[in-house]
């Protein structure tokens, strides 16, 4: 048993850490949350550079081949600074997808330019009528000509505006198929959400007949679901990863503002009403951090509780990101709630995470099905 | 990063497994949620049990030999605690302050006799040991101890009464938290000493709790005369021994309640397996099935975070106030999940043990009531958030407290 963060894991950190506090300090978070495209080439040029966008990915594919919870420590201080831009969507949805299910020919093709931060991929798995609950695909992918014809709508689809190629899981004859849409499709549409947290853009794809050929099925056809409940399960434990390293900001930000914060002549946080709130935010916060340490190293090194883990990790650590930024806001009182104090990206952030990937409710149901068999 | 036990380490735990299944108490029916319902019987269990535990060198794994201990790591003694706690957890009930406060204090704390003579009576399940810390004006405010220890000689006459002292009826010593300097700030005058309840002038009354048993008692002291050769370090020491001690068995704590609450998740699918509901078992119904859930997910909050602090303190890391977490993991919880469990079974969840239409023999019934002292006992909810928020985050006292300093 060693369950602590490794010297590597901690240098990446400490790096990652020094690297968004002076790259992308809030005056970015607040330009590119405002902004269409949501980030600048030149700092994912940078973030690119520092292998972030590679470390999942196997040293075949000119990856780093690292592990799951090497790249959760980066996405930890991601999302302590509510980092905007496709990072998350390329490295663990577009990539991830692509890394689980592509054949050895379509990796070759497309892994070595991703991990080089030349192109950025995403999933578009959501359909308008599913709701919090990624088992629901029903997009037909018609067989026509040796190829497939696509057709249908997918929502919430993440940084869909910026990406160069897309995952999409689709209903064919043999049930469900991952096809690579590469982005310049004919019949393809994409135009963006106005959605809550604009650190992370949404986009609606309009599938209108596009085609592709054959060498765009993932996999083979109808064997679409083992691989993207891998990727997924991945993606579900990077966003928590997210959420711990957010809620970790917002709890240090209320409790530093508790102790310097004057009332009825005293720091706010002598009062018990808001220290025993400062507190819960530190319980929930460090043992989300347990329950995010473990879920990670189970992808790679416990597949029997893998899927529980990531379950049991999306259902509370995005919760918890969620009460803890909103607990945060009623301790900084109306500064709180000002757009001019940051506090918001991360309430903001927190409920995107929350629902995106499986909102608690459908993990919920997920860990009621693993328990009850 | 390795969330897993060694090979050695699960062989170890299939080891203990297989002698346990031959050595539970004769009759043992682990479908009961109390195999001894009557607390002198559990307690002659628990002690019988837990000989048998020291002759198979079960005992004790983390602590010295020459103490009857098995000079093994603590990661062995988590292991025997885990297995206990998901097969025979009633049998430890007794032993909770014993093995939780009182073995420790001794080990850490007290002096070459003191440990010689009473570590290996703990480990063979010769004693019993109760606490004797809250007051009737010393709850949460614990340094308001009042009871009295004053020097005559070469013993103290100990006058005063303590409060909530579980199993103090069954019990052979008390670590009694007394005063013996009236004029030192609060804490500075409390003294740690080591109890024989069979002295002269100890009278324990029980008091009946929430759940209709008496596992707890008022005890009273009236000019008992305790050798000073029982107290456990110095005059004016015993409030650093009383908070600092604690902190290294926390870890063994929170793994026995995480593997006890994993046992009582695997009790709560099956009981809503078969209750129904509108006709339709409960594990049907979505909002139960949340429930169910959610309580899972509380338990692995608990043993995962319990387990990072496992190793945090098997790598040599020093527990501190951040262990108060744990408590909170661990008693909060324990309500939730008995509320979900009483409401899967609707107006059924009314009825206690002894009837036909008992639903497992009324465990989830006592364990609501049970679960009510949880955030209360070992330190109030509302105590470890101050914990935490002034020792861990930084935050100042609150101005009455601050005062007192």
């Amino acid at each position: 048993m060693d369950i602590k963060l490794n010297d590597d894991q901690l240098e990446i950190s400490r790096q990652a850490r020094r690297f968004f506090e002076n790259e992308t300090p809030m005056e970015y978070v607040r330009a590119m949350f405002e902004d269409e495209k949501g980030f600048t080439d030149e700092i994912w040029g940078k973030m690119a550079e520092l292998g972030w966008t590679a470390m999942c990915i196997p040293e075949a594919y000119d990856g780093l081949g690292l592990e799951l919870l090497d790249l959760a420590v980066v996405l930890e201080e991601m999302g302590r600074a509510v980092v905007p831009g496709p990072f998350f969507s390329t490295v663990m949805l577009g990539g991830g997808g692509l890394a689980e299910a592509g054949s050895d020919a379509q990796k070759k093709e497309f892994l070595p330019r991703l991990a080089a931060g030349e192109i950025r991929g995403t999933l578009a798995l959501h359909e308008p009528d599913a709701g919090g609950d990624l088992d629901y695909v029903r997009m037909e992918a018609k067989a026509e000509g040796g190829g497939f014809v696509l057709e249908g709508t997918k929502v919430f689809v993440p940084d869909a505006h910026v990406s160069d190629f897309l995952v999409v899981p689709a209903l064919a004859k043999d049930g469900l198929t991952l096809f690579l849409v590469e982005s310049g499709a004919s019949g393809l549409a994409v135009s963006p959400l106005p959605t809550m947290d604009g650190t992370r853009k949404l986009c609606v794809v309009e599938f209108g007949g596009v085609e592709v050929g054959r060498d765009a099925v993932l996999a083979a056809p109808g064997q679409g679901n083992a691989p993207l409940d891998r990727a997924l399960r991945r993606a579900q434990v990077g966003l928590c990863a997210e959420c711990v390293g957010g809620a970790q900001k917002a709890m240090e930000v209320a409790t530093e503002y508790a102790q310097v914060r004057i009332q009825f002549d005293q720091p706010i946080g002598a009062f018990q009403a808001i220290k025993h709130r400062c507190a819960q935010m530190y319980v929930e916060v460090e043992s989300a951090r347990s329950i995010l340490y473990w879920a990670a190293w189970a992808q790679d090194h416990a597949e029997e509780e893998a899927a529980m883990a990531a379950s049991v990790a999306k259902a509370y650590c995005s919760e918890m990101f969620t009460r803890t930024a909103a607990s945060a806001i009623q301790v900084l009182g109306g500064t709180g709630f000002s757009w001019e104090h940051d506090i918001h990206f991360y309430l903001k952030r927190a409920k995107a995470n929350e629902a995106a990937l499986g909102d608690p409710v459908y993990h919920r149901e997920r860990i009621a099905g693993l328990l009850a068999g | 990063m390795d969330y897993r036990f060694s090979p050695e380490e699960e062989a170890f735990r299939q080891e203990f497994i297989s002698w346990l299944d031959d050595n539970l108490p004769e009759g043992w029916d682990p479908s009961r949620y109390q195999n001894y319902p009557r607390d002198d019987e559990l307690a002659a269990a628990y002690r019988a049990f837990q000989k048998r535990l020291f002759d198979a060198g079960y005992a004790g794994m983390h602590y010295p030999k020459e103490y009857g201990g098995q000079g093994r790591g603590l990661v062995h003694e988590v292991i025997v605690m885990q297995t206990l706690a998901n097969q025979c957890l009633e049998l430890r009930i007794p032993g909770v302050i014993t093995f939780g406060m009182a073995a420790p204090t001794i080990l850490y704390c007290g002096n070459e006799e003191q440990k010689s003579t009473y570590i290996p009576r703990i480990l063979d399940g010769t004693h019993i040991w109760c606490q004797g810390f809250s007051e009737p004006n010393a709850g949460s405010d614990v340094v308001n101890v009042s009871t009295r220890a004053v020097r005559d000689g070469d013993h103290y006459i100990v006058n005063g009464q303590k409060v909530w002292t579980s199993y103090a009826h069954l019990a052979d010593y008390c670590i009694l938290l007394v005063r013996t300097d009236p004029d030192a700030k609060k804490h500075r005058g409390l003294s740690y000493l080591l109890l024989d309840m069979k002295l002269p002038g100890v009278e324990v009354r029980p008091i009946k709790q929430i759940t209709g048993d008496a596992d707890f008692n008022e005890v009273y002291m009236e000019d008992v005369r305790v050798p000073v050769s029982m107290r456990v370090g110095e005059e004016g020491d015993g409030w650093r021994i009383a908070i600092t001690t604690l902190m290294f068995e926390r870890v063994l704590g929170d793994a026995t309640m995480a593997a006890a609450y994993e046992r009582n998740i695997e009790r709560m699918t099956q009981m809503a397996s078969r209750v129904r509901r509108g006709g339709k078992p409960v594990i049907e119904n979505p909002v139960f099935r949340q429930q169910l859930a959610q309580a899972y997910v509380e338990v692995m909050v608990l043993k995962y975070h319990g387990l990072r602090n496992l190793s945090h303190q098997l790598q040599g890391g020093i527990p501190g106030p951040e262990g108060s977490i744990g408590k909170l993991l661990w008693s909060e919880p324990n309500q939730r999940i008995t509320e979900a469990a009483l409401a899967m079974q609707g107006p059924g969840g009314q009825v206690m043990r002894g009837s036909p239409w008992s639903i497992q023999d009324g465990f989830w019934q006592y364990a609501f009531l049970r679960a009510k002292g949880n955030t209360i006992e070992a330190g109030t909810s509302e105590i470890q958030r101050n914990i935490i928020g002034e020792r861990v985050l930084g935050l100042p006292k609150d101005s009455s407290r601050a005062a007192r300093q």
